[in-house]
């Protein structure tokens, strides 16, 4: 299951890159196709930042992954790089757990 | 191809783009290291690198994997985060006037970095061109090497909610998203796909509440549309 997952989406993604070198320009060109697709990332992403900060299954809950987002977002406001912000967000839910503040 | 560009401006696009590989095959790492915390095998999460490589796809896909979303929803997801890469590649394709072999190269390593990199070098065409293919190939290397290294870190180390594993998936998302929250329509349409996504989670299976998130961006794009 997980490698079909992985083919499947592997495959799509790259038809997607090829497409903007194959369609037609008035296709990808369209104002209504270019609004979506530089609105659905950030629609996306929030959703999936606040599903993986707060869901467990379909439950969900607040727990040491969010003392770890507010530690993220305050590495990014001082314009930390990628790694360093998730590293941030990975040693505070650590030592939260470790310390018995927070499950 | 390029015989245009003086050695020095080539020089000098070739040390920044191999600086965005560095920088990218960092967070190569932590891409490893999350997809074996969700429950991929390294060999699995490789294959992402190698074939899909485009990283707001992958963390996406291995995200609602690791949460119990099932196949279908990990793949619509990262479908949608990947939209975007036509666009990039429809901005490429005057710059690059690829065809055959070269062409199936381009469109693989056709990516944020890749198109933003030759679009900040517009002029000459050559250096656009240089750009683009030195940022594409150094990021494509160490992106992978990235991964490789974070799954087998990962899958030598236990439980990943000791190591706070868990708690850095929110994150990695939280920094693809950051740079895209210009302006108060950009962090309303957030807040929005955030709580429908929250609304939704009870009531639907997971993987679910995200794809509903991007039915919000789509109503988002409609009244904008209307609006101008």
């Amino acid at each position: 299951m997980i490698w079909v997952a992985v083919l499947a989406g592997s495959l799509g993604c790259y038809v997607q890159k090829l497409a903007g070198y194959l369609l037609p320009h008035s296709v990808l060109e369209n104002p209504a196709v270019r609004r979506v697709a530089g609105l659905l990332p950030v629609a996306l992403l929030a959703a999936l930042v606040a599903v993986q900060t707060f869901a467990v299954g379909q439950t969900l809950v607040i727990d040491a992954r969010l003392a770890g987002l507010v530690a993220a977002v305050i590495a990014l406001l001082l314009r930390a790089p990628f790694l360093v912000v998730v590293v941030i967000a990975a040693v505070t839910a650590a030592g939260l757990r470790a310390a018995g503040i927070a499950s | 191809m390029t015989d245009a560009l003086a050695p020095a401006t080539r020089r000098r696009i070739t040390s920044s783009a191999v600086g965005i590989g560095v920088a990218t095959g960092a967070y190569g790492l932590s891409f490893g290291a999350i997809s074996v915390a969700s429950g991929l095998d390294a060999l699995q999460t490789q294959a992402l690198s190698l074939l899909m490589f485009t990283g707001g796809s992958q963390f996406a896909l291995v995200g609602v994997l690791g949460a119990g979303g099932g196949a279908v929803a990990a793949v619509l997801t990262a479908w949608l985060l990947g939209v975007r890469n036509s666009m990039y590649a429809l901005s490429m394709a005057p710059t690059l006037r690829v065809t055959g072999w070269r062409r199936l190269a381009a469109a693989e390593i056709t990516i944020d970095e890749s198109t933003a990199m030759a679009l900040s070098h517009p002029e000459p065409v050559a250096a656009a061109r240089h750009a683009f293919w030195s940022t594409g190939i150094a990021v494509y290397v160490l992106w992978n090497i990235g991964t490789l290294l974070g799954a087998l870190g990962a899958a030598a180390i236990g439980d990943p909610a000791t190591l706070g594993l868990d708690a850095a998936i929110p994150a990695a998302f939280m920094a693809l998203l950051w740079p895209r929250l210009v302006g108060r329509s950009m962090w309303a349409l957030a807040a929005a796909g955030a709580s429908v996504a929250l609304i939704l989670t009870p009531v639907l299976r997971p993987g679910l509440p995200v794809l509903a998130a991007g039915v919000v961006a789509l109503i988002a794009a409609a009244l904008m549309g209307r609006r101008t």
